[in-house]
C-alpha cells in the first residue's frame, strides 16, 4: 500500500524535509514517520506539523499540495518511488542513486544535482542547475535520467559527468557548462554559451542554435546511437518526429578552450 | 520406420555441447547489411578447421530491429565462451566495422557477457565515445563513413552444435533436390543455422584419419565410389549418392523442431534413407534419435 504525505499547513519559509525518501520512512509506521524532524527554516519540528500521513510505506510514496516550498525531497534516495501531486522546491532528488521521482507539476532550481542513479521525470517546467555539480565540486550528475517535459533555465547538467538529461522544450543559457562527459538532449531551443568549458559528453538539440567561436564544425552525416535514444524518448512519452530519427545532425567538436573532446550535435534536417 | 518409400533408420545424431552467440547487424539498407552478414559467416562451416561455426538466421524489418533500420541476424558457435568471445571480436571488427553504414548488436537476452565493443573500440585509438542507455553500454568508433555503433557486451549462451541428418539417394540429382527441399524448409525456423554452402556438405566426416596430424577424415563408410573397396559400407545397393545437413542451434529443443521438418521435407522419391551421423554415441553429449522425432506429439508428417 503507498503512503499519502498530504500538505496541510504551507510554511512561511522554506522546509528542509530530506526525510521524505523511501530509504528513511521503509520499515516505520505512521506515528514514527509523523515525528522525522524536518528543519522549518532553522527550527527543528516533526513532520506532523506540515503534512498528514495515511496508508502504509511499502516504498511508494505520494505526496499532495503545493511543494514549492518544500526542499530537498528524494535526496539520497536509493530505491522506490516517489510521486509528487503538484510543484516541488529546490534540491529534489540531490545525490540520489535509485528508485523514481515523478513530479506531476513544475520543479525548482537544483534539480537531481549530483544525481547518481534512478530517474526524475518533470512534467511541467524546471529550474536552474538540473542534473548539476554544487558550487566548487568538479564533477556534477554521475548516472541516472533526468526527463523534463517543459522548459529548463540556466547552466543545465553543470560539471555533469555520466547520464541523461532531457529537456523536452527550451533550455537557458549555458547548457551543459563545463560537462564532462554524459548525454544532454533538447528538443526545444538553447540558450546561448552551450557546452562552454566541456570536456568531453554529448548536447543533442533538435534546432540550430549559435554556438561559441571555440567549437569547429566537423560534418554533416547520421548519428546511429541518436536512433536509440530518440526511441527511448519517445517510449516514455515524449514527442518526437518520426522524421528526426533518419535525419541529418551538424557535429560540433569543442570546447577548444578544454580538451575539445565534446560534440554539439544540432539539426540539419530543414 | 518409413515415409512414403524412404526409410528413416533407427540411429541417432550425436550432437555437442557448444556456445552460441547471436549477433543483430543492421545498416542503411538490406543489401548492406546483407553484405556485412554474408562477410561475417564466411569460412565458418566447421569449428575443425574455422574455429567456429556461423550462419545467418534470419532477416530483420526495420520497424522490428535495434535502430529501426534494416537488419540480419547472425548466429556463430564455438567449443567454449571464451574461445567464442574472441572469435566476435575478431569477425565483427574485420567483417562488420568494415562494412559501410552498419552497426552491431547483442541480440541475446540472456546468458554470459563478453566484452566485444569494448575491445573493438581501441580501434578508435581515444577518439571513441561511450553511451550509456537504459543500462546498455554502446562505443562509438570513428570511421571514415561517420561512426560504428557497436555494443559493450554480447551474451553467449549454451547451445547445441552437430545435429545432423544424412539423406541416401539414388543418384546425385535426386539427392540434391531433396537435400534442397530439407534446407529450404529448416531456414524458416529461428534460433537455428546451417553453417555449411547453402546448408549441405558432401564432405561428411569421421573422427581420426589414417594420417597422424589429421584429426577427421573422410567418413569413408558413406562414399559411394568406396562401396566395392571397404568392408562394412553404410550403403547399399542402389545408394549412389550422399548429402548431409548440419544443424546447430541456440538449444537442443531448435535442433531436434530442425531435424524433424528436415526429415519430413527430404523424404522424397529417390531417397531410399534418412540416416544421421554419431561416433558411437561416446563423444556428443546428445543423442538425437531419429525414431523418437517422428515419434514425438511435434510430428505432423505420414509415416
Amino acid at each position: 500500500m503507498t503512503l499519502k504525505l498530504n500538505l496541510h499547513t504551507q510554511p512561511d519559509v522554506p522546509l528542509e524535509a530530506d526525510c521524505i525518501c523511501p530509504d528513511r520512512m521503509q520499515s516505520l509506521s505512521n506515528s514514527e514517520i509523523e515525528e522525522l524532524i524536518i528543519f522549518h527554516g532553522n527550527r527543528q519540528v516533526p513532520l506532523k506539523d506540515f503534512f498528514e500521513c495515511t496508508g502504509e510505506s511499502d516504498g511508494e510514496i505520494v505526496i499532495n499540495g503545493d511543494l514549492s516550498k518544500i526542499k530537498h525531497i528524494g535526496s539520497v534516495m536509493s530505491f522506490g518511488k516517489i510521486t509528487i501531486n503538484g510543484d516541488v522546491g529546490v534540491h529534489t532528488g540531490a545525490a540520489m542513486s535509485g528508485g523514481e521521482i515523478i513530479i506531476e507539476g513544475d520543479a525548482s532550481d537544483w534539480l537531481g544535482p549530483e544525481m547518481l542513479g534512478g530517474r526524475i521525470t518533470v512534467k511541467g517546467n524546471a529550474g536552474h542547475m538540473v542534473g548539476s555539480g554544487y558550487r566548487g565540486s568538479t564533477i556534477g550528475m554521475q548516472g541516472g535520467e533526468i526527463i523534463v517535459h517543459g522548459n529548463v533555465k540556466n547552466e543545465t547538467g553543470h560539471v555533469m559527468r555520466r547520464g541523461l538529461i532531457v529537456v523536452g522544450g527550451n533550455t537557458g543559457d549555458f547548457t551543459g557548462v563545463n560537462m564532462v562527459a554524459g548525454t544532454i538532449i533538447v528538443l526545444g531551443e538553447m540558450g546561448i554559451r552551450t557546452g562552454a568549458g566541456m570536456k568531453r559528453g554529448s548536447i543533442i538539440c533538435q534546432t540550430k542554435s549559435e554556438l561559441l567561436p571555440t567549437f569547429t564544425k566537423s560534418c554533416v552525416y547520421q548519428p546511429s546511437f541518436l536512433r536509440h535514444y530518440f526511441r527511448y524518448l519517445k517510449s516514455i512519452g515524449l514527442a518526437i518526429d518520426d522524421a528526426l530519427m533518419n535525419s541529418p545532425f551538424e557535429r560540433w567538436c569543442g570546447d577548444s578552450i578544454e580538451l575539445n573532446r565534446g560534440e554539439i550535435l544540432l539539426y540539419a534536417g530543414k | 520406420m518409413k515415409i512414403k518409400s524412404t526409410e528413416v533408420v533407427d540411429t541417432f545424431a550425436e550432437a555437442f555441447r557448444m556456445f552460441g552467440s547471436r549477433i543483430i547487424i543492421t545498416a542503411e539498407t538490406k543489401e548492406w547489411a546483407m553484405a556485412a552478414a554474408q562477410s561475417i559467416t564466411g569460412f565458418a562451416t566447421s569449428v575443425i578447421g574455422c574455429k567456429c561455426e556461423a550462419g545467418i538466421e534470419k532477416l530483420i524489418n526495420a520497424d522490428e530491429s535495434p535502430d529501426l533500420r534494416p537488419g540480419v541476424s547472425v548466429l556463430i558457435f564455438a567449443m567454449d565462451a571464451e574461445s567464442l568471445g574472441k572469435r566476435l571480436m575478431e569477425r565483427i571488427g574485420q567483417c562488420v566495422m568494415t562494412c559501410p553504414t552498419t552497426a552491431c548488436y547483442n541480440g541475446l537476452d540472456e546468458g554470459t557477457p563478453v566484452i566485444v565493443g569494448g575491445q573493438l573500440r581501441y580501434f578508435g585509438d581515444g577518439y571513441q565515445i561511450s553511451k550509456v542507455l537504459g543500462g546498455n553500454k554502446h562505443w562509438r568508433i570513428p570511421v571514415m563513413d561517420g561512426e560504428f555503433l557497436i555494443d559493450d557486451k554480447f551474451n553467449v549462451q549454451e547451445a547445441v552444435g552437430g545435429g545432423n541428418l544424412l539423406i541416401l539417394g539414388k543418384n546425385q540429382k535426386a539427392t540434391l533436390r531433396a537435400a534442397s527441399a530439407a534446407t529450404k524448409a529448416i531456414r524458416d525456423l529461428t534460433d537455428i543455422i546451417l553453417p555449411f554452402p547453402n546448408g549441405v556438405v558432401r564432405s561428411g566426416s569421421k573422427v581420426g584419419s589414417r594420417y597422424k596430424s589429421l584429426i577427421a577424415s573422410t567418413n569413408h563408410l558413406y562414399c559411394p565410389t568406396l562401396r566395392g573397396a571397404i568392408e562394412h559400407s553404410e550403403l547399399d545397393d542402389g545408394i549412389n549418392s550422399v548429402l548431409e545437413i548440419v544443424i546447430d542451434g541456440l538449444t537442443l529443443e531448435s535442433v531436434e523442431t530442425a531435424m524433424r521438418v528436415g526429415i519430413s521435407a527430404a523424404a522424397k522419391p529417390g531417397i531410399k534413407k534418412i540416416s544421421a551421423g554419431n561416433y558411437g554415441g561416446g563423444l556428443g553429449q546428445y543423442h538425437i534419435h531419429l525414431h523418437q522425432l517422428l515419434a514425438s506429439k511435434d510430428w505432423s508428417g505420414e509415416i
